[in-house]
């Protein structure tokens, strides 16, 4: 699987993405700076990593959501490419309108930094395929903004349709629903505020990302 | 010619923000505080020939967040 991972101002999970994907894939990512306006050639994954890209100036992720390498991303997405946005790469996914909602400060304004529960709604996309559906896992946060919020009419669209992948199982920062992880209409677009990056090895503390990875690589090739 | 930009969340969306400056301005002792929005204003500086439908589209494609947020033009 050829993936890439972008780099922004700010981004700080960017090494973590690229070397849980090497772990998973045996094959290393290309770094793409955020003033790229191409994929390298043959991209099948576009990683968008943590972190505070652009100091989170204005909204977080709405300056790295229009940098010139994201018109790149957008395009591939359209065409179906799988796009993974992991935390700070949500809030540029939805800041990029790939993924419907916004994620708004946390309700209770900490940020919060510790291993949640979260549930596997749908085992059907490529991003969840290595889970079993209504499984329960366990995945480190670690935001300031991961409060998903959309108006009730899109909340029911996204539910009708099976787009809500992930779910938190307990109260963790006000998500309209519990919307941890959202995908797309086609499905090839997937956003969440857990780290699956940081859950790959034994000494993590547990390996429940790793199969996230897992599965994009058997739907990726 | 100079544009104020005022954004704001829209009306039923929470704002922790607001919330927590409510509750401070109370901790002070200020009473009779019904409710706190907080939001953000934004001046440009602009060419004089701008114009409205420039700024509108500055506004819907960067500044405000039209998911949650409502934006008002002041032109000085």
């Amino acid at each position: 699987m050829r993936s890439a991972v972008l780099v922004f101002p700010g981004s700080n999970c960017d090494r973590d993405l690229a070397v849980a994907i090497r772990a998973v894939t045996g094959r290393a990512p290309e770094m793409v700076w955020h003033r790229d306006s191409e994929l390298p050639q043959g991209t099948g994954l576009v990683a968008i990593p943590g972190g505070f890209s652009y100091g989170d100036y204005l909204r977080s992720g709405a300056m790295a959501a229009r940098s010139p390498i994201m018109r790149a991303v957008i395009a591939a997405a359209d065409r179906g490419v799988a796009v993974l946005g992991v935390c700070n790469g949500f809030q540029v996914l939805t800041e990029a309108g790939l993924l419907p909602g916004a994620l708004m400060r946390n309700a209770g304004l900490s940020f919060v930094c510790r291993t949640v529960g979260l549930r596997v709604e749908t085992g059907q996309s490529m991003f969840t395929s290595a889970y079993r559906e209504g499984e329960d896992i366990a995945l480190p946060v670690a935001h300031h903004d991961g409060n998903f919020q959309a108006d009730a009419e899109t909340l029911d669209r996204i539910e009708g349709e099976g787009r809500v992948a992930l779910r938190y199982t307990g109260a963790v920062n006000g998500s309209a629903r519990g919307i941890a992880g959202l995908l797309n209409d086609k499905g090839n677009v997937f956003g969440l505020m857990p780290h699956p990056e940081r859950a790959i090895e034994d000494a993590h503390g547990n390996r429940d990302g790793r199969r996230l990875f897992e599965g994009l690589l058997e739907a990726v090739g | 010619m100079k544009a104020r930009v005022f954004v704001t969340l829209k009306p039923g969306v929470l704002d922790p923000q607001g919330k927590a400056i409510h509750h401070a301005l109370e901790g002070l002792g200020f009473a009779g505080i019904a409710g706190v929005r907080a939001g953000k204003l934004i001046e440009l500086d602009l060419a004089e020939e701008t114009q409205d439908a420039e700024i509108e589209a500055m506004c819907t494609r960067l500044l405000a967040n039209t998911v949650i947020e409502n934006f008002r033009i002041e032109r000085a």
